[in-house]
C-alpha cells in the first residue's frame, strides 16, 4: 500500500464522512473502522497494515480536511505505550475491548510501573498481586503515575511471585482505575503543579481476565511497553530552532541589551549542539522508516534532556533580573506540558524531569553502551536470588 | 535531501575500507611518517585513478564520473578512519576551485587522477578569511610565500588563488619546505614562488574551495572519530583490570555512551553538510559551519577519550593512537577551528555578537 492509495482512501472515507457535519466521536469511531486510525495497526483493529512511515500521509489529509484529531498529546500514554503493548501481547478479545476507545480518546489510560523503592530498578517492585479464585487482589503503591486522575484504565505491573529472581515473577494487569481500593493523589512537582499522582492501590481486585500476557512473564510484556516510550519522548520531528533553541534565539534577537560577549560564545555552542540533535533525529528517522532498526531513540532522548537543562539554564541567566522571578507557583492539574507558554523559571525546572522520565540518563547510557556499543553488563548480585531475600 | 548512504557509497566504503586496510594499515602508516615520502603516492593513484576518487565530483564532459560531492565525502570517512596519507583534501579544493572558476583545460586530467592539483592555501585559513595577499601575479609569474600548506608535498602542479584568478604553477617551479608537523600523516611544507612561471586557469573561486573543504574535512574527522571509538570500545571489552572486563565498569560504558551519541550527531551533521555540498543547496553556508564547528571537538574528544581509555599502551609510540590524535588536532584547526565556525554561523543565522 503506497501513499497514493492511502489518500485515495482517506478522500472516499472524506467524501462520505463530512467532519463538518458528523459529531467528533463518532467521526473518530468511524476512521477507526475503516481502518484509517493507526494504518500499521492490523485491519479490524483501526489499521490496514500498511507501513507506519506513512501514517503522516494519513493525519496530514485529515488534518487538512479541518477533521477533529484524537487529541493525541492527551492520551499519549494510550497511544504510545498501552496500545503497542496489548496489540502484541493481549488476547483478541481484550484488542477488540481496548484499541478502539482508546484511539478515539474516549478512555485514557496511565501506566502503573514506578514504586516509590522501584525507579531505575523497576523489575524489584513490590506490589503484590495474590490469586482469589478467578481473581487477583492487588496491593501497593505506585508514583509518578501522569493522567491517572483522568485514567479509566492503568498498565499495572505486580509481582505475582516473590520467591524467584524478580525479573521472573511479575505479571502484567490492565487495572480498572474506577475500582474499588484505587485512590489516586496528587504528587506536586518542583514547578508547583502536579502532572504526575501517586496511586495507592488497597486490595483491588482483578479479573484474572484483566491479564496482559502469561502469569510470571510481566517482565517480558513491560517491555514493549518501555521501548516504545522512549520512542515516544525522542522522535518528533521538528524544523530548525522549532525546540527550547528557538525560545532563546528569540529572546536574543529581540533584547540586544542582554547580549554579552561571553553569552554569544555560548550561545553558539548550544544552537550547534541543538541543531545536531535535531539532524540526527532527523537521520534516525529516515533509518526507522528505512527499516533499519536502531537504539537511536534512547540517543535522541538523551541528547535532548541534556540539551533542554542547558539551553533552560541558559535562558534564565541571560535574562539577568528577569530570571529572579517565577510565574506561577500555584498548585494545578495539567495535562498537558506546555513549556512554551510558560515562564523561563518553568522551562529550567521542568526541564530537570526530562533526564529522569521515561528513564534516567544515567540508565539510558547504560543501555547504549551494552546494547550498541556490546560493552559488557556490571556484575550483578541480584538476578539469581530470590526476590524476596533481596535488601530493601 | 537524505542522510543516509545510498547502496553505491556502501559499496565504494567498502571497496576502499578494503583497500586502505591492505596497502595502508596502521604499521605501514606508522612506519612511513619517519620516512623521507610521508605521503603515499602509490596509494593516491590508485585511488586517484583506479577507484576514481579524483573524478566522483567532476561532470562527465570534464571525464569526471559525474557522481558528487556525496561520495567524495564517504571515501573522506575512509581516509579518516585510516588517517591515510593522501592528498585528497588539497586535491579536492583544488578541483573544487577549478570546477567553480570556470577551468576547462586542466579539469580531464585532474578528474582522471593524470594530474594531481593541489589548493595552496594556509592549512588554518578561517572561514570567511580574504584570498591571501601574500602572493602577487605579475608578467605571467608569481612571487610570494604561502606557510603551512598541506598536501603540497605530492602535488604536480600548484594552483594559487589571487585576488586576480586561480594560478597553475608546475611543482618544479616552487620551492616547498616541508615543516616538522604536529600531524604526521598530513604533513605541511611552505611553499615560495619567486618569479615563477604560472598560467591563470580559472577565477579564484576561493569560497567555494573553503566551503568543500570544509565540508569535506567533516566527513574525515566523523571517520577519524569513528574510528577511535571502535578501537577504544574493542579495547575495553577484552583489557581486564581488578577481574573484570574494564568496560563493564559504569564509569567508562557512559564516556563511551556520550561518546557515541555524539558521533551519531556528527554523522548527521556531516552528511547534511555533504548533501548540501553536492546538491549546492541554498543552506550550504550553515550546513559547513556547523559540520565544522560539531565535528572538529567531537573528533578531538574521541581521539582523546581513545588515548586516556587505553591507558599506559595508548600514550606510546608504537601504538596507532596518538596517529589519530595529532590528526584530530590538526584537524581542528584546519579551515578554521570550531569557535571560528560559530562566529561564521552567528551571522548566517542572525544572531548577533554583542
Amino acid at each position: 500500500m503506497d501513499a497514493d492509495e492511502l489518500r485515495r482512501r482517506v478522500r472516499e472515507f472524506l467524501a462520505g464522512h463530512d467532519p463538518a457535519t458528523r459529531d467528533r466521536l463518532s467521526f473518530l469511531q468511524e476512521r477507526f473502522d475503516a481502518g484509517l486510525a493507526w494504518i500499521s495497526y492490523p485491519p479490524g483493529l483501526g489499521g490496514l497494515g500498511a507501513p507506519r512511515a506513512l501514517q503522516p500521509v494519513v493525519d496530514n489529509e485529515f488534518a487538512a480536511a479541518g477533521a477533529p484529531d484524537n487529541t493525541p498529546l492527551r492520551i499519549g500514554i494510550g497511544l504510545g505505550m498501552a496500545a503497542p503493548t496489548i496489540l502484541r501481547h493481549g488476547t483478541d478479545e481484550q484488542r477488540r475491548r481496548y484499541l478502539r476507545p482508546l484511539w478515539t480518546g474516549e478512555e485514557v489510560w496511565c501506566q502503573l510501573f514506578s514504586e516509590p523503592g522501584a525507579g531505575s530498578d523497576l523489575a524489584a517492585l513490590a506490589t503484590r498481586a495474590v490469586p482469589d479464585g478467578d481473581d487477583w487482589i492487588v496491593t501497593g503503591k505506585k508514583v509518578w503515575t501522569s493522567m491517572a486522575h483522568e485514567a479509566r484504565f492503568g498498565i499495572l505491573l505486580a509481582r505475582t511471585d516473590p520467591d524467584v529472581p524478580k525479573h521472573a515473577g511479575l505479571t502484567y494487569f490492565v487495572c480498572y482505575m474506577t475500582a474499588p481500593g484505587v485512590e489516586v493523589r496528587p504528587l506536586r512537582q518542583i514547578t508547583g503543579e502536579a502532572e504526575f499522582n501517586e496511586v495507592f492501590l488497597t486490595d483491588v481486585r482483578i479479573p484474572d481476565s484483566h491479564r496482559l500476557g502469561a502469569v510470571g512473564e510481566g517482565w517480558q510484556v513491560a517491555r514493549t511497553t518501555l521501548m516504545n516510550e522512549r520512542v515516544a519522548i525522542g522522535g518528533g520531528a521538528t524544523p530548525r530552532e522549532s525546540g527550547m533553541i528557538g525560545v532563546v534565539a528569540r529572546t536574543w534577537r529581540e533584547r540586544p541589551e542582554l547580549r554579552t560577549p561571553g553569552q554569544h560564545d555560548t550561545l553558539m555552542r548550544l544552537w550547534v549542539a541543538a541543531e545536531a540533535a535535531r539532524l540526527a533525529a532527523q537521520r534516525l528517522r529516515e533509518q526507522l522508516a528505512a527499516g533499519q532498526p536502531g537504539a537511536e531513540g534512547s540517543a535522541a532522548k538523551y541528547a535532548y534532556a541534556k540539551l533542554n537543562a542547558e539551553i533552560s539554564g541558559f535562558e534564565l541567566e541571560l535574562l539577568g533580573a528577569a530570571g529572579l522571578r517565577y510565574d506561577d507557583w500555584s498548585m494545578r492539574r495539567p495535562s498537558i506540558v506546555d513549556w512554551k507558554e510558560r515562564s523561563p523559571g518553568y522551562r529550567y525546572l521542568r526541564a530537570k524531569g526530562n533526564s529522569i522520565e521515561g528513564g534516567t540518563s544515567e540508565i539510558l547510557a547504560n543501555i547504549i553502551a551494552e546494547r550498541v556499543l556490546g560493552l559488557p553488563a556490571e556484575p550483578r548480585v541480584d538476578v539469581a536470588v530470590p526476590w524476596k531475600d533481596l535488601p530493601r | 535531501m537524505s542522510l543516509l548512504y545510498s547502496d553505491v557509497e556502501e559499496e565504494l566504503r567498502s571497496s576502499v575500507r578494503q583497500l586502505l586496510a591492505s596497502r595502508a594499515p596502521a604499521a605501514t602508516v606508522l612506519a612511513r611518517v619517519e620516512s623521507a615520502e610521508p605521503y603515499d603516492r602509490n596509494l593516491w593513484r590508485t585511488l586517484a585513478v583506479d577507484v576514481g576518487c579524483a573524478g566522483f565530483a567532476v561532470p562527465e564532459k570534464f571525464g569526471g564520473a559525474g557522481a558528487s560531492w556525496r561520495e567524495v565525502a564517504t571515501v573522506a570517512e575512509e581516509f579518516g578512519r585510516a588517517v591515510a596519507p593522501v592528498p585528497y583534501l588539497g586535491a579536492a579544493m583544488a578541483t573544487a576551485a577549478l570546477l567553480a572558476g570556470g577551468d576547462e583545460d586542466l579539469l580531464p586530467a585532474v578528474a582522471a587522477g593524470e594530474t594531481t592539483a593541489v589548493l595552496v592555501l594556509p592549512f588554518a585559513t578561517p572561514p570567511r578569511a580574504p584570498v591571501p595577499a601574500a602572493v602577487q601575479a605579475a608578467d605571467g609569474a608569481l612571487t610570494g610565500a604561502v606557510t603551512g600548506v598541506a598536501d603540497v608535498l605530492t602535488a604536480d602542479v600548484l594552483l594559487v588563488p589571487t585576488a586576480e584568478g586561480l594560478w597553475a604553477v608546475d611543482a618544479a617551479d616552487a620551492r616547498l619546505t616541508p615543516l616538522t608537523s604536529l600531524d604526521l600523516t598530513r604533513p605541511l611544507a611552505d611553499v615560495v614562488l619567486d618569479a615563477s612561471p604560472a598560467r591563470r586557469v580559472a577565477d579564484p573561486a576561493w569560497e567555494a574551495a573553503l566551503a568543500t573543504g570544509a565540508a569535506l574535512l567533516a566527513s574525515e574527522q566523523l571517520g577519524v572519530a569513528q574510528w577511535c571509538l571502535d578501537t577504544t570500545v574493542e579495547y575495553l571489552k577484552t583489557r581486564h583490570q581488578f577481574g573484570r572486563p574494564i568496560g563493564s565498569f559504569q564509569a567508562l560504558k557512559h564516556r563511551l555512551a556520550e561518546l557515541w551519541v555524539a558521533v551519531t550527531q556528527a554523522r548527521a551533521v556531516a552528511r547534511y553538510a555533504a548533501g548540501c555540498l553536492a546538491d549546492d543547496d541554498a543552506d550550504l553556508a550553515v550546513a559547513v559551519a556547523l559540520a565544522q564547528a560539531h565535528c572538529g571537538p567531537v573528533a578531538v574528544r574521541a581521539a582523546e577519550e581513545c588515548v586516556q581509555l587505553h591507558g599506559g599502551i595508548g600514550f606510546t609510540w608504537e601504538y596507532p593512537a596518538h596517529l589519530y590524535l595529532k590528526r584530530a588536532k590538526a584537524d581542528a584547526i584546519a579551515l578554521g577551528t570550531a569557535e571560528r565556525h560559530r562566529s561564521a554561523l552567528a551571522g548566517l543565522v542572525d544572531l548577533p555578537p554583542a
